[in-house]
């Protein structure tokens, strides 16, 4: 028994021991280039490890007892995760090097991330669930105070910390009771014990905890609060990692807690999904409009996108949750193109972030600036970009079920939404013609904005096939 | 006799004080972190009683693992405190409102 759950584990124990080994031959090779060195080795290996997970393993093994589940909707999780990880690895090199903090604890940490994320999407108990999640957030609380002389990254760093832990906190004690009052940590023993469809008030708070806990950590209304100022506050490379693959682990995560372990008592849940969607939506839409900070109207866009995923889990169903996916991976994709063009923003070799310096980008950079608002047109959810279809799904989804006043709801949010997306295009084509920004977008910033830039338009015809594999995923958690 | 209620209220009366160390305190930073682990060793009371009303021994693993994850929890949250402190020459809660939308 004990061999075959090794096999199952085989990927994490493949990514820890790689970042344990980097992390001795650093300290111990400690030279200018190590940093550089470790962040191309790290973005290869992780593409190499979500090869070998997309491509080599097939169906539905447990380990441990039940307490780890390797299936196609983790895989799918796993393998976004390691890629954008990558992508984000490629991406930063140039922001550390020029802010001279490219050190080589950064992608050791992020491997360190990446494993806490991969142990998230396969929990299948509440213990691991709590391992996988502690590992990814210790991890992100460093991140943030990367850039340990600078008053804002640390000021970032520590309040990630005290709002993370305590949302920890809430979740740890959401897992006593969910344990306490069903007898058993694992998700499917949970599910056993209310298959009558009946809860005890003590499940009923245990899962009220559990889901503030995820919501806290997915930075859905009303638990946001850290998610703008970490967003600012933090070196802009982790700021795109924070948005990007932390926030897919942890709504698999969540999707798979409420699917697995609550799912007999769906209806329980099913409001209160709905209503932290619904209000993320709006106060994602509404607060970002007074922004003038890049970094900070992206921590409400976030907000507000977090929203909308949610909608697909509130839904309950196996459409609902392949929409749910289908939008984390544009969601993703979109997020790495603004964020390439973002980690560029510079004036007078000094990183900015405040809006007014797109003024005019257009004349400048005539593709980057097209690219930038194919992005954001898509990000608002304008007709003929990906980023619509990734919201017509989850309506499609939660009108399948009569929750009609939430596909309203994101309707109309979407429309308060596009004014600031809107906002950053007129910026950029009829702005003031004020100090341009520096033209120094690396060569890897360029790719990444311009081809995601194209995914937003050719996406449309068969979205590069994630619909088919993210049916074949979900269709593996519901069977 | 104590039985598991007793348990769960003391718990619960930990979690609750824990929280609200939180949100309530403006002094210290320090304090911050004393109710964090006010909070989780409220979840290790829980999960001991718990595990000894059950006959199950799964929530006193859970226990040690919370113990694991407190320990390295605090340990990164004072390394973060000091690099703040470095910078501002203060861990007074107030003074931590650079970033404000």
């Amino acid at each position: 028994m004990f061999p075959s759950d090794l096999t199952t584990i085989l990927p994490e124990l493949v990514l820890a021991s790689y970042g344990l080994a980097a992390l001795m031959w650093a300290v111990f090779s400690n030279t200018q280039k190590t940093g550089t060195a470790l962040v191309w080795l790290t973005s290869i290996f992780l593409v190499g490890l979500s090869l070998w997970i997309g491509l080599a393993t097939t169906g539905t093994k447990q380990a441990f007892g039940g307490a780890f589940v390797d299936d196609g909707f983790s895989r799918f999780a796993k393998v976004v995760i390691a890629l954008s990880s990558a992508v984000v690895l490629l991406l930063s090199r140039d922001y550390l090097d020029r802010e001279r903090i490219l050190k080589f604890e950064f992608p050791i940490l992020v491997v360190f991330a990446v494993l806490g994320m991969m142990v998230m999407v396969s929990a299948h108990g509440l213990m691991v669930l709590y391992m996988g999640i502690e590992l990814q957030s210790l991890s992100l609380y460093v991140l943030a105070a990367f850039h340990r002389n600078h008053s804002k990254s640390t000021e970032a760093g520590l309040k990630y910390f005290v709002l993370g832990a305590l949302s920890s906190g809430l979740l740890l004690y959401g897992a006593s009771l969910t344990y306490g009052f069903s007898g058993t940590t694992l998700m499917s023993g949970i599910s056993e014990a209310i298959s009558d469809g009946e809860t005890s008030v003590g499940l009923l708070f245990g899962l009220a905890f559990l889901i503030v806990g995820l919501a806290f950590k997915v930075s859905a209304a009303p638990f946001h609060m850290w998610a703008p100022d970490v967003y600012e506050g933090a070196p802009t490379p982790v700021t795109l990692f924070l948005a990007t693959a932390p926030k897919v682990a942890a709504m698999i995560l969540f999707a798979r807690l409420l699917m697995e372990a609550f799912g007999p008592v769906a209806d329980d849940w099913q409001l209160i999904v709905g209503g932290i969607a619904f209000v993320s939506m709006f106060l994602g839409s509404i607060a970002a409009i007074g922004q003038i900070d890049i970094k900070r109207l992206m921590a409400y866009s976030s907000i507000a996108h977090m929203g909308y995923a949610l909608m697909g889990i509130a839904s309950g169903t196996e459409k609902g949750f392949q929409a749910m996916l289908i939008y984390m991976v544009i969601y993703t994709i979109m997020n790495l193109g603004t964020f390439a063009f973002i980690l560029s923003m510079r004036k007078g070799g000094r990183p900015v972030s405040d809006i007014y310096s797109l003024g005019m980008y257009s004349k400048q950079a005539p593709v980057q600036a097209f690219s930038l608002l194919l992005l954001m047109f898509s990000l608002a959810g304008i007709v003929p970009l990906v980023g619509f279809f990734a919201k017509l799904y989850v309506f499609l989804a939660v009108i399948e079920v009569g929750m009609y006043w939430l596909a309203l709801g994101g309707a109309i949010a979407s429309v308060i939404g596009a004014y600031y997306y809107l906002r950053l295009v007129y910026f950029m084509y009829f702005g003031e013609d004020g100090e341009s920004l520096d033209d120094n977008m690396t060569r890897t910033s360029q790719i990444t904005l311009v081809l995601s830039g194209v995914f937003v338009i050719v996406g449309v015809a068969n979205l590069f096939g994630i619909i088919d594999i993210s049916q074949a995923a979900t269709g593996m958690l519901f069977n | 006799m104590i039985g598991l209620e007793h348990y769960l209220v003391v718990a619960a009366a930990l979690f609750v004080t824990g929280v609200f160390g939180i949100f309530l305190n403006r002094k210290n930073v320090i304090i911050i972190l004393m109710s964090i682990e006010l909070i989780l060793l409220a979840v290790n009371i829980n999960l001991v009683s718990f595990s000894v009303y059950l006959q199950d021994l799964v929530g006193q693993v859970f226990a040690m693992f919370v113990l694991t994850v407190a320990a390295a929890e605090a340990a990164i949250g004072l390394a973060i405190l000091v690099c703040f402190f470095r910078n501002r020459k203060s861990i007074s809660v107030d003074d931590v409102s650079l970033l404000k939308g």
